[in-house]
């Protein structure tokens, strides 16, 4: 069978996949930066790790209960903060993310600066690979929806989507809400796997880890964060010799990215705005010559 | 020794506020959050302590060389990380910032190791009394030189050709360029001064707090924008508010509701300013933004 060590990496890729699945559907598709994705993995590795601890539910029970507290606080963040455009939102969520991290330093039932110790290792590879799939089908299921389609006219232009009808402000809740309940859904499979938890393992790097993870593998595609989840879970462990560099070159990489190809290495269209003129707009005309064509076919016969 | 928190949270807040300087001159140029601007604080720091403690610089010759340096790196991360994404979307300006910033701080983990330096005191440990409070000599030189340095930027902001040709860029840039200035060069001195300014105010913590350490520049990084945002980004009287406010706010809060909840305290108080005035205290009445 496979040997612990290649089993210990495989499950990492899996919940990392899942944070940059969830965070990939709130940078890549609806363009909202957010910079605190780490805190509500630990609000989900938290809770449903306490549930674990003091009620005995079942494994699946407080998964899904760690889920929906970090879904909750993401919509209780995102209701006064989604207002908010752009950088005032990465402000807002790095502050959110630090505030969330002092308070779990702090609190008596998190362990404090201790840490949490004694979570049953609940966390094996099959609960991994289908949390993994069922985020991603729902993701895709979402995407590709008309939710998917307001989402991405928020990111292209959120004045003209607003004037189109779509109520921005509700979408992005809703898409912060539910990238939160599959971040702490991730916390959730991680607190059951590491077994100990710290706030120091949620602080803004972990944050930018993530970030650079949805980055590298292409901002609004889903095997985007698929690749950059292995890359950046594999290859640290590979370089484990050089490990004080990893983070310096999480810094190059980041800005290497943005001026060599900033739609990353899966990404079909830029970022921001790229989209407008290449694909989408090819997208539309072929629409268009295919429904004249039937048109004109119909009108033959 | 209310009064006595009040002057602590005073000179701790000069120094937020030196720092919410640089953010918010540049965010008045190029709308962008120069995440960087924490880690170009900590080069200040560390150029400051190098330049006394190695080459035996006399300090206030070491203060403004280690501006001098701050500003050369400022202009180098404007050049390498951010011009090059001008014309790109927002979003990817700000994951750069956000990779220099990370590079940055790394870098000089990597050079200067984790273990904090000791910043020695430029002038022997003199203390005065006054009836409301007790002020310490370096605390009188934090106060006057960032007192000093404001007086200096609003000046050039408000009196030069320069200062005017950086609002006319704030306002608007294609006219501005229309108008025959150049707004590289204008953007490149916006660096220049931000991040001398961010230099200074690592220095002064340096003496301030006796310590320097790589990764020093993180948190004060965060609240100088968190600062700069209160006051209302884009506005310099807004940054040398915010930034006091927010020292101010830190002191109290440790001193009267929980020391652990320190850095919290900025963070609700942007979170809650942001909810209330999301532009900033300041932010509306005064157009002009440098």
């Amino acid at each position: 069978m496979i040997s612990p060590y290649y089993l210990q990496l495989i499950i990492l890729v899996g919940i990392n996949t899942i944070m940059a699945l969830s965070l990939n559907l709130i940078i890549g598709y609806t363009g909202q930066l957010s910079i605190g994705h780490a805190a509500f993995m630990s609000l989900g590795a938290y809770c449903s790790a306490l549930l674990t601890l003091h009620f005995n539910l079942p494994f699946i029970v407080s998964l899904l209960g760690g889920a929906l507290f970090a879904a909750f606080f993401g919509i209780l963040i995102g209701i006064p903060t989604l207002k908010l455009k752009g950088d005032y939102l990465a402000i807002a969520t790095l502050g959110f993310g630090e505030i969330v991290r002092i308070v779990c330093l702090n609190l008596e039932i998190t362990g404090g600066a201790v840490g949490l110790r004694g979570i049953p290792k609940k966390t094996t590879l099959l609960w991994v690979v289908l949390a993994v799939l069922i985020t991603a089908f729902i993701l895709n299921r979402i995407i590709k929806s008309r939710i998917g389609r307001a989402l991405i006219a928020i990111r292209e232009d959120e004045t003209a989507a607003d004037a189109m009808g779509i109520n921005s402000t509700y979408y992005k809740i809703l898409c912060f809400g539910v990238g939160a309940f599959f971040a702490g859904l991730g916390g959730g499979l991680f607190a059951h796997y590491m077994r100990f938890l710290h706030p120091k393992s949620f602080d803004f790097m972990k944050s930018i880890e993530q970030l650079c993870m949805v980055v590298l593998g292409g901002l609004g595609n889903m095997w985007g964060s698929f690749v950059g989840a292995t890359i950046l879970t594999v290859v640290p462990e590979m370089l484990r010799s050089v490990a004080d560099l990893r983070l310096l070159i999480y810094g190059a990489v980041l800005i290497l990215m943005m001026r060599v190809r900033p739609q990353g290495i899966l990404g079909e269209s830029p970022a921001n705005g790229g989209f407008k003129n290449n694909s989408y707009s090819q997208w539309i005309q072929t629409r268009l010559k295919k429904s004249l064509r039937k048109r004109s076919g119909s009108d033959k016969t | 020794m209310f009064v006595q928190q009040l002057m602590n949270g005073l000179i701790l807040g000069s120094t937020y506020a030196l720092i919410a300087l640089g953010y918010t001159m540049v965010y008045g140029i190029i709308e962008l959050i120069n995440f960087a601007h924490g880690e170009i604080y900590m080069f200040g720091a560390f150029v400051g302590l190098i330049l006394v403690t190695v080459l035996k610089v006399p300090f206030f010759l070491a203060f403004l060389l280690a501006m001098a340096a701050s500003a050369l790196l400022g202009i180098t991360i404007e050049y390498l990380a951010y011009r090059p994404l001008r014309r790109s979307s927002r979003l990817a300006a700000l994951i750069s910032a956000i990779g220099a910033s990370i590079f940055l701080s790394n870098l000089a983990l990597l050079i200067m190791g984790s273990t904090p330096y000791n910043f020695p005191t430029p002038f022997e440990a003199k203390v005065y009394e006054t009836p409301f409070f007790i002020i310490s000599r370096v605390e009188i030189l934090v106060l006057l030189s960032s007192l000093l340095l404001m007086i200096a930027l609003t000046l050039i902001v408000q009196k030069t050709k320069i200062g005017k040709a950086m609002r006319a860029v704030a306002q608007d840039k294609d006219t501005a360029s229309l108008m025959g200035i150049n707004i590289n060069k204008i953007v490149t001195i916006t660096f220049a001064i931000g991040s001398a300014l961010g230099g200074a105010a690592g220095v002064m913590v340096g003496i301030y707090f006796r310590t320097v350490t790589p990764t020093m520049g993180l948190m004060p990084g965060l609240k100088g924008f968190v600062a700069a945002v209160v006051g209302g980004i884009g506005n310099i009287p807004g940054a040398m508010l915010g930034g006091i406010l927010l020292g101010i706010a830190e002191v109290l809060g440790a001193a009267y509701i929980s020391s652990q909840y320190r850095d919290a305290v900025a963070f609700a108080l942007l979170i809650l300013v942001l909810l209330l005035k999301p532009s900033g205290l300041l932010g509306k009445p005064v157009q002009e933004k440098v």
